[in-house]
């Protein structure tokens, strides 16, 4: 395990790092040689236009693809030895995967987040249920755990799966475009909500979205992805680069690639 | 029907088996409803009446196969089916319903060919169809219970995972449970109740048993464990209401069942309807 020394002679754990690592779908590249580190408690976003491969970079975090070149510790672990799949909480695009006619409550969507930490042939209990009202309490849901979940909006049911992925105590929280779905006007109390968890219940969140604008003052890092990495690093050194680093990343294609042999020294 | 019940052991086993089923065949529904996999179950009953018509074939042909419950061959075919549509989605990956028609014909093709080898239709066959009040045996009612425990026991044993499983498959997959495994023991749980309940409700109309009474209960029910009770419930009355109509009427039982499962789900869409117009009303008032 790596320890990052910061200023003050601070100690952090690095709870992801991502070390050289190449993916490609048949014959398309999607990533190319990405090195990130995150450390224990930071709140990373991962910003890049639609295609640039921020999802396949979950999936792969997510041991759902395995990394073709390159390596991905987990908790200082290589990933295909890493047991403890119960340190991290998902939150998925709540669109791909939810059926919202399902009639389940929410506090039996809840829950379900602790079926893996329960372990097989293991039944709820009492604490169970104690533990299921705190996690709908963190995410500002208390009072909606007997209704279908299905009866909710956008935003209610993401802060659900939220609270589905708190429940089990994770130390590792990632959020795959959480904000889809949720009105405008909320996206921002959502986010503060976010950054109460990574403060509060300490909480490393890894987080991957378009809206950079809205989540600038919220989090601690950022990496820009499109194929490649254009920058990781703490969101005020970010703000310094953005304009010149975000037209890199959206802007012409052709010249992305280009530019990126050139920056590398920087991604490190 | 209620006192013959005492005197009569062929109404006994109907009535067992049918209690059985009607907890069984809705339990198991609810699952395969919510996953959107409604559609499955009507392949396996047409692969196990290919079963049916196989073993009643070899009943007249192989002297060995004589008296040889022609359920145990129906079961090997569901669940052999099941296995199949499993390949079969896997092999179609962006056409997965693709699997049920496939399995679904060829199950219907081979056992045509079967009932034509063995001179056509008997009146075995028809209650295979449509069910029968009259023809369960004493073996039929302990396969049935011994699968049904089994269901139950399963159930009761992987809740858990079988609910997030259906609830949202990839989180599922994420987190790090069993996945495969799971849905394996599923598709073969599935397999099996509709081998069982064919008996009663016969293969035609095994299908409608898992389905009507979920569809109904989705309607009302207030989240998953109630939907199951609700679902068990509507199944419970579907059948035995059924066979006690069938049994005083003289009918196929199958089509009384069914046609009271219909009836329970008209009633719930209307009353989710009222419930509805109701809500509004207090509102407004308010």
């Amino acid at each position: 395990m790596i320890l990052i020394i910061k200023g003050d002679a601070l100690i952090m754990q690095s709870i992801i790092e991502v070390k050289k690592l190449s993916y490609r779908y048949e014959k398309d590249v999607v990533l190319e040689d990405i090195n990130i580190t995150i450390p224990s408690g930071s709140f990373l976003a991962i910003v890049g236009p639609n295609g640039s491969g921020k999802s396949t970079l979950l999936k792969l975090i997510l041991g759902l693809l395995k990394p073709q070149k390159g390596n991905i510790l987990l908790f200082g672990k290589e990933i295909n030895k890493f047991k403890d799949w119960q340190k991290i909480g998902y939150v998925s695009q709540k669109a791909n995967s939810f059926n919202t006619g399902f009639p389940a409550t929410v506090f039996e969507v809840v829950e379900s987040g602790l079926t893996k930490k329960l372990g097989m042939f293991k039944f709820f209990k009492k604490e169970h249920a104690q533990k299921v009202i705190e996690a709908l309490d963190a995410v500002g849901m208390k009072g909606f755990s007997n209704r279908n979940i299905g009866e909710l909006s956008g935003g209610q049911q993401q802060r659900v799966f939220i609270a589905r992925a708190l429940v089990s105590e994770p130390s590792l929280l990632i959020l795959d475009e959480p904000t889809v779905g949720v009105d405008a006007e909320n996206v921002s109390n959502f986010y503060q909500m976010l950054g109460d968890l990574n403060k509060s219940r300490d909480i490393t969140l890894l987080l991957v979205t378009h809206d950079i604008g809205t989540i600038s003052d919220k989090v601690s890092h950022v990496a820009c992805l499109n194929k490649h990495l254009h920058f990781h690093g703490e969101t005020k050194e970010f703000e310094q680069h953005q304009a010149d680093d975000m037209s890199r990343v959206y802007g012409h294609d052709v010249h992305i690639i280009a530019h990126n042999h050139e920056h590398g020294g920087v991604v490190k | 029907m209620i006192q013959g019940i005492f005197h009569y052991e062929f109404l006994q086993n109907a009535f067992l088996t049918g209690l059985m089923i009607g907890i069984i065949a809705p339990l198991l529904g609810v699952f395969v409803v919510v996953r959107r996999l409604s559609l499955i179950a009507d392949a396996l009953s047409h692969v196990t009446l290919a079963g049916i018509a196989a073993s009643l074939l070899l009943e007249r042909n192989v002297a060995m196969m004589a008296g040889v419950n022609p359920l145990y061959l129906g079961m090997v075919f569901s669940v052999g089916g099941s296995l199949f549509i499993e390949k079969l989605r896997g092999v179609y990956k962006h056409y997965q319903e693709l699997a049920i028609p496939i399995i679904l014909s060829s199950g219907i093709g081979l056992g045509v060919i079967f009932i034509s080898l063995a001179n056509g239709f008997n009146t075995d066959l028809f209650s295979y169809l449509f069910g029968s009040v009259s023809a369960v045996s004493r073996t039929d009612l302990w396969v049935v219970f011994t699968i049904g425990l089994l269901v139950i026991l399963v159930i009761i044993l992987l809740y858990k995972e079988l609910f997030l499983l259906s609830f949202d498959e990839e989180h599922a997959k994420a987190s790090g449970i069993a996945a495969k495994s799971i849905h394996f023991i599923f598709i073969v749980m599935v397999a099996l109740v509709i081998a069982a309940s064919m008996r009663i409700v016969g293969i035609l109309l095994v299908s409608s048993l898992m389905t009507l009474p979920v569809a109904a209960s989705i309607r009302l029910a207030k989240g998953f464990k109630q939907t199951i009770f609700l679902s068990v419930l509507f199944g419970e009355v579907s059948v035995l209401g059924g066979l006690f109509t069938a049994y005083y009427l003289d009918l196929a039982p199958g089509g009384t069942i069914v046609m009271i499962a219909v009836l329970i789900l008209i009633f719930s869409i209307f009353y989710k309807k009222f419930l509805i117009r109701r809500g509004r009303e207090s509102v407004e008032r308010k």
